[in-house]
């Protein structure tokens, strides 16, 4: 199958592990991926932050940019749900790309470490992916895979909720990485790095607290 | 005053008429959120609090809910009762008027606070009482009712237990089912022995700080002679009141004074009393936890020699008119006031009822208090921002209130900084473009490439930045900008 990535702005520009690793994964797997170059950001930051004509252009610049694709892919619950709401492209989170299209769980990973994952809330109530990146966790070689205390907790990234309300954005976090620590999990896996920079900005902290990975790094490996 | 509906002033959005004046504070932030919530968030007693007692009902709301096989269709079904009264309010409040003054009640009309507290302070006056007994009513707190009956002499006794202990605190309520949430029992005895007449309890066990509260609120119900009330639901057909409640002071109020005054936002119709069924079933599991409530109370107009002999109804509109206007944000109105939005917030968790400034706190006060007053009063502007959009209230409410979209909307219609506009109007300039995308990228990664080198050992990520992400690394480590972007790798692997 051709599949189009669409990588997200902060995935091309801090984290490209997660977009090299989707590639790597869904290559391995016999696809073929395609990136049309002229994407940038979906317009859900400036959508969420209140800024909506600049969030209706990025929004529309997606939609012609990936206009015509068969199926989308993205590393990112929130950019997807955001594209969802308000574009009629069909794009997927990788873990609906792979359960519900491809109808594959196994993957043919190997990651010998004991990890504990964190469902980032758009994932868990917009896209209600519910355990389907679970099921791709537990099917890798070697994974142990513990449970998170409080899971369904949001971490208090937020956006620029972070910023605007650091404090209770801080105090969530501190929460968030105590259940981490407690798990005794060598890395705290979810489907977002946006989530995944303020944990593992969090976590950094803590000596001996789990690190943070993208799954795709570990579906990829 | 009585039938007919009078016309309505309209609240327009926006527009800063509840801005100036005392009455305007019951739901007007008299400070940006994240001041309040910064304070709030030293007080370790609080969030002890609060997390158990969020935690408990919590915990009792999911399962009590989880024995409802239809409670998904229960929510359509309540959400849309709800959406006909919002697109049928003014033909509604005439049928409910005509209705109840037929059944023998008066019915007022109020364009603002300020109107249905003169309404309220004219009757009582009338009947030259010195105080009144209440059940516990949101409407009533809204527009600061307590405040000008004592400002004009007149002693408000809450009666619900809860009311009562903020009442004696002097405080102001945290959350719109449990006001008195922020408190624990050692501080309830404390609290008693020193502000209760007559007070006598040897310890913090809630059956006696229970009892001493009844003792004291038995004389109150007896001897007064106005009661004051809000409704949980108003039927526009029978033009009767429906009020919900746990204690049973409810009733004592409804039921031994002999003047009655009833305080009911407009949204609180519903068209026909075989739509209570839905509501009474949605109610108690989503505030309580409980499967049933203890106490319902159903009245219409008044009933010779049982009960209120005079019973006054004062249609509140208060901005309602307004939302009601507004696409998005009309759905709001669907509120029933059951909290469950409040419990599973974790925002509200940590900083408790009182950061929001407003009567209406948590998930549904950052909507509600800037959508009733426009967002020019106070600092109601900064509530929209008073959440993660983690979605968690939505799941829970029983009327389905899509409150991260309107939390959305009001962002995206109301007033911000212009530093921020100019950042984020930058930002989409240049992400409007791939060869300014990709400029940005590099420029990005040229910048960071000292630090980076600094902060080699740590995995490459800041632990102290200038402000204003300082705000960032306030709580957290800082990300850097990859060494090699995405599409960058891309060309270099894939063409």
């Amino acid at each position: 199958m051709r599949i189009a990535l669409f990588i997200t702005c902060l995935n091309d520009a801090m984290f490209p592990k997660a977009g090299i690793a989707t590639v790597t994964l869904l290559e391995r797997l016999g696809h073929q991926v395609h990136f049309p170059q002229e994407q940038t950001c979906c317009g859900q930051m400036h959508a969420n932050s209140g800024y909506a004509v600049a969030a209706r252009q990025l929004e529309q610049l997606t939609s012609s940019v990936f206009g015509g694709a068969d199926a989308i892919v993205s590393p990112s619950g929130s950019c997807v749900a955001h594209l969802r709401a308000h574009t009629a492209l069909p794009v997927y989170e990788l873990s609906e790309l792979l359960v519900d299209v491809l109808g594959v769980t196994e993957v043919g990973a190997r990651f010998a470490h004991r990890v504990t994952y964190h469902p980032t809330c758009h994932g868990l109530r917009l896209l209600r992916l519910g355990d389907k990146p679970l099921r791709l966790l537990r099917a890798v070689e070697g994974l142990e895979l513990v449970e998170l205390p409080d899971a369904d907790q949001c971490c208090g990234f937020g956006g620029t909720f972070a910023l605007k309300n650091s404090g209770v954005s801080g105090a969530m976090l501190d929460d968030k990485c105590a259940n981490a620590a407690e798990t005794g999990a060598e890395y705290l896996a979810a489907a977002d790095n946006s989530c995944l920079a303020h944990i593992g900005g969090g976590l950094a902290r803590r000596p001996g607290a789990p690190k943070p990975i993208h799954y795709a790094e570990i579906l990829a490996s | 005053m009585t039938g007919s509906a009078q016309p309505r002033r309209v609240v327009a959005l926006g527009m800063p008429r509840h801005a100036t004046g005392p009455l305007a504070a019951p739901i007007t932030a008299p400070e940006p959120f994240a001041d309040a919530a910064a304070r709030k968030l030293k007080d370790t007693q609080l969030r002890a609090n609060l997390g158990h007692a969020t935690r408990t009902i919590r915990d009792k709301r999911a399962a009590v809910v989880a024995e409802v096989d239809d409670w998904e269709a229960l929510r359509d079904r309540a959400a849309a009762v709800k959406d006909d009264v919002i697109a049928r309010l003014p033909e509604l409040l005439a049928r409910f008027a005509s209705a109840a003054t037929a059944a023998g009640a008066t019915v007022h009309h109020a364009a603002d606070a300020q109107q249905a507290n003169d309404i309220v302070l004219g009757l009582v006056q009338a009947e030259q009482a010195d105080r009144v007994v209440k059940v516990k009513s949101m409407t009533t707190q809204e527009i600061g009712l307590n405040e000008v009956l004592e400002a004009a002499g007149i002693a408000a006794i809450e009666t619900d237990l809860a009311e009562l202990i903020v009442q004696l605190a002097h405080d102001k309520p945290s959350h719109i089912l449990v006001p008195a949430i922020h408190y624990n029992r050692s501080q309830i005895r404390d609290l008693f022995a020193l502000r209760m007449p007559g007070f006598a309890a040897d310890s913090d066990d809630p059956a006696q700080l229970a009892g001493a509260a009844r003792r004291y609120l038995r004389e109150q119900f007896l001897s007064a002679q106005v009661g004051v009330c809000g409704a949980n639901f108003a039927v526009a057909e029978t033009g009767s009141l429906v009020i919900v409640e746990s204690e049973g002071n409810g009733r004592m109020c409804l039921t031994l004074p002999r003047t009655l005054i009833a305080v009911v936002g407009i949204e609180k119709l519903v068209p026909h009393m075989a739509d209570l069924g839905d509501f009474l079933r949605l109610l108690p599991r989503s505030s309580t936890g409980e499967r049933m409530n203890p106490y319902t109370s159903i009245f219409t107009g008044v009933t010779p020699g049982d009960g209120p002999q005079q019973l006054h109804i004062v249609l509140l509109d208060n901005g309602r008119g307004a939302v009601a206007a507004d696409p998005v944000g009309k759905q709001a109105l669907r509120c029933i006031r059951c909290s469950a939005c409040l419990n599973v917030c974790p925002v509200y968790e940590r900083v408790g009822g009182h950061a929001y400034g407003s009567v209406y706190p948590g998930p549904i006060g950052a909507i509600l208090s800037p959508q009733l007053t426009g967002q020019q009063a106070g600092h109601n502007r900064s509530l929209p921002y008073a959440s993660t959009l983690c979605g968690a209230c939505y799941d829970v409410c029983p009327v389905k209130i899509n409150i991260p979209e309107i939390l959305v909307h009001l962002r995206q219609t109301g007033p911000k900084p212009l530093a921020e506009r100019q950042l984020m109007s930058a930002l989409s300039w240049v992400m409007r473009d791939r060869r300014r995308w990709k400029a940005a990228l590099r420029a990005a990664r040229a910048g960071s490439a000292p630090l980076r080198l600094m902060t080699r050992r740590r995995g490459h990520t800041l632990r102290r930045a200038p402000w204003p992400l300082s705000a960032w690394t306030a709580h957290r480590d800082a990300p850097l900008p990859a060494q090699e972007s995405f599409r960058d790798w891309w060309r270099r692997t894939h063409e």
